[in-house]
């Protein structure tokens, strides 16, 4: 899960990660106020959407770049005028871009130098690594690929938890020293708090920055949260902004289906990640285009397999549909009831190829034999993905 | 022999009296697995379908009846827990089945479990299946979730991070005529207690198996490890798949190890490093079959 800009400055506040003055606002006078309490020479207009690239990007008005510096709070009035409301498209929303319904109006602080530093879990070595680099400010993929001696990694154990040795190993590889070194450890230390406090799996500051003052502070975020302990923070679990997802994947989650809407035409619909994974890998590579990733989980009830049936047939994209079931303990008979209760719902306009191998699977076929569903049966899975491209095809 | 558990293995269901944890004993019991006793704290002194004690602690339970192995049924929030209990009573192998487990709670359990003598398999898997000689497989072990009756003994060893997808290999394994010595699904989390090359190594010291299907999926590096240690050292021959090619990075696809991030864990980098060790990669599901005639020549 991810959350705004803004909430992740609410969550570094409370944990004593420190960023430059500022709030977020829901209007254009709104943010006028913010931008008069704050009282700088510059202010930071920043639209708040889930995704990169703000800053480079272009609203559908036609109003150029998602971040804006500026001088007055008259001049932030003007920007968060032209954004709230307003479509953003920048490289990684896709070209339908996102709706900006708030901004935040940060204090733009003088830089001395950016840096980079995140905590993740390294799977490896299960234990939270703390990633820190010099070239703060740009994609740190392409810092790793083009010059990866400047990426610093250090292990924390699981059970001491980050120790001062770490720190000072840190600051050194970074140049910190002085008050930049002790705001540093003290940033460190909190955000460590945080990230093992609120179950995070990424938390990202890029850019860290150190002021001419000598403060260090964090001057962006992004957060991402381990969906597994959701249930022990409902705080955080507030934070979700389903407007920022795919509409059939907030859908999806309603009926605990896991949904990834992708851009192909050919949906599917499978029980368990691994074979879903594999059933969308077979559609391409038989020439199609998987147009989901579904899994409707090991203990599917008819319900479920209904409710999925209409998620993946409200996407206009899909031309075919590919049931995949392995029934294991899961019985192929409840999934050929739910394709027929579905069929009785949702009006199938497209070809359904169906796979049916595992428990009680003679009945399963008997069932929707015997339903007067118009679909095409296949054998095995490399038969089912051959008959759903030919049939769209 | 088969690797980790056979017919005689003693098997205790930690959550027995939940719904799942209680189907899937029967399941076992019905399979001809020697499950001894079941845990649940609170309901010490009951029995399960009036055959199987039920204890407050597995210190009871091992006391009362040798078992040596747990299956983990609890639910998310208790599952760390009930695994370092098993851990603490020392038994050998726990297979923590139960899906959801906050990662930084495992992180505690792995770090908890150092130096401890005890085999954590999972967490989020189906289990492990030692099949038997009876008919559709029973007489074996069956420790989990998967479907028992798919299974015949045999001599390839099966390992996977999925449930599914691994009936699909051992369903098209018997489908031939072939069999399984032991069938290890080690789980979809990021962090689990026991990976591929762990299994890989029991399979290639167990005369039992014969060859090995390897079945891996997107995220981590676990595969490539894997990979290359079999390229030194594995005797056997194996055949792999990778699930996940068609995947976009940066998103879960279910399991919450399964992602690709920052450019690491792609199935490319996967199948082109099982394939340097030698390993027939199959391209397609329905292919995990093929590429294990084609590896064994």
């Amino acid at each position: 899960m991810n959350i705004h800009e803004y909430q992740a400055k609410e969550l570094f506040e409370k944990f004593g990660v420190p960023t430059p003055n500022g709030e977020v606002a829901n209007t254009a006078e709104e943010a006028r106020k913010i931008a008069e309490s704050i009282s700088s020479n510059l202010y930071a207009v920043k639209s708040q959407v889930h995704a990169g690239g703000r800053g480079k990007g272009t609203f559908k008005n036609g109003y150029q770049g998602g971040v804006q510096i500026v001088k007055t709070p008259q001049e932030v009035e003007e920007a968060a005028a032209q954004m709230i409301g307003q479509v953003l498209v920048t490289h990684q929303t896709g070209e339908e871009g996102k709706l900006v319904s708030k901004v935040m109006v940060a204090d733009a602080v003088d830089i001395e130098k950016e840096y980079y530093l995140a905590i993740l879990m390294d799977r490896e070595n299960s234990c939270p690594v703390i990633v820190a680099s010099t070239e703060g400010g740009m994609n740190i993929e392409d810092v790793a690929e083009k010059t990866p001696e400047l990426i610093h990694n250090e292990l924390i154990h699981p059970l001491l938890g980050l120790q001062p040795y770490e720190v000072r190993k840190l600051c050194k590889k970074l140049g910190l020293s002085g008050d930049n070194a002790k705001g540093f450890a003290k940033l460190l230390k909190s955000l460590m708090k945080l990230f093992l406090e609120c179950d995070c799996s990424m938390v990202e500051i890029n850019p860290l920055v150190t002021t001419p003052s000598g403060e260090v502070l964090a001057l962006d975020a992004k957060f991402d949260f381990d969906d597994n302990a959701l249930y022990r923070h409902p705080e955080i679990a507030e934070l979700h902004d389903p407007t920022e997802e795919d509409p059939r994947e907030v859908e999806a989650a309603k009926y605990d289906l896991n949904y990834i809407g992708l851009d192909g035409n050919i949906a599917c619909l499978v029980n368990g990640a691994g074979l879903a994974m594999a059933t969308m890998d077979i559609i391409k590579h038989t020439g199609g285009e998987p147009a989901n990733f579904l899994d409707v989980g090991g203990g599917a009830t008819e319900e479920q397999v209904t409710n999925a049936f209409k998620i993946i047939c409200s996407d206009p994209n899909v031309q075919g549909i590919l049931v995949n079931i392995f029934g294991g303990i899961m019985d192929c008979d409840v999934i050929a009831k739910g394709i027929v209760g579905a069929s009785k719902q949702v009006k199938l306009e497209v070809p359904l190829v169906v796979r049916l191998e595992g428990n009680n699977v003679a009945a399963g076929k008997e069932t929707l034999k015997n339903s007067g569903v118009d679909l095409i049966a296949a054998d095995d899975l490399a038969d089912a993905a051959r008959k759903v491209v030919a049939a769209i095809s | 022999m088969a690797i980790l558990v056979d017919e005689n293995t003693k098997v205790i269901i930690q959550g027995i009296t939940g719904g799942f944890g209680g189907r899937h004993a029967q399941l076992s019991l019905d399979y001809g697995t020697q499950v001894v006793a079941g845990v649940t704290p609170g309901k010490g002194g009951q029995t399960f379908n009036d055959k199987v004690p039920i204890f407050d602690t597995i210190e009871e339970a091992v006391a009362e009846t040798g078992a040596t192995v747990s299956a983990v049924f609890v639910p998310p929030p208790f599952a760390g827990d009930a695994i370092l209990e098993s851990v603490d009573a020392g038994l050998d192998l726990v297979v923590a089945i139960t899906e959801g487990i906050p990662v930084t709670d495992m992180m505690r359990v792995k770090a908890g479990m150092q130096g401890k003598n005890t085999r954590l398999i999972g967490p989020n898997c189906p289990g492990v299946v030692t099949p038997g000689t009876g008919p559709d497989s029973h007489g074996g072990c069956r420790i989990g979730i998967a479907p028992g009756y798919i299974h015949k003994k045999g001599n390839v060893g099966v390992v996977s991070r999925s449930g599914t997808l691994t009936y699909e290999a051992v369903w098209q394994v018997t489908s031939m005529g072939m069999g399984q010595s032991t069938c290890v699904g080690i789980g979809g989390d990021p962090i689990n207690g026991t990976s591929h090359l762990d299994v890989l190594k029991m399979f290639n010291d167990d005369p039992e198996t014969h060859a090995i299907i390897m079945i891996g999926e997107i995220g981590g590096t676990a595969e490539e490890e894997a990979a290359a240690w079999a390229k030194e050292f594995c005797d056997k021959p194996i055949a792999g798949f990778i699930a996940g090619a068609t995947a976009p990075p940066g998103r879960r696809m279910g399991h919450a190890g399964a992602i690709v991030s920052g450019g690491m864990g792609t199935a490319e980098a996967k199948k082109a490093a099982m394939k340097e060790a030698g390993i027939v990669v199959a391209e397609t599901p329905s292919e995990m079959g093929d590429a294990l005639k084609r590896a064994m020549g």
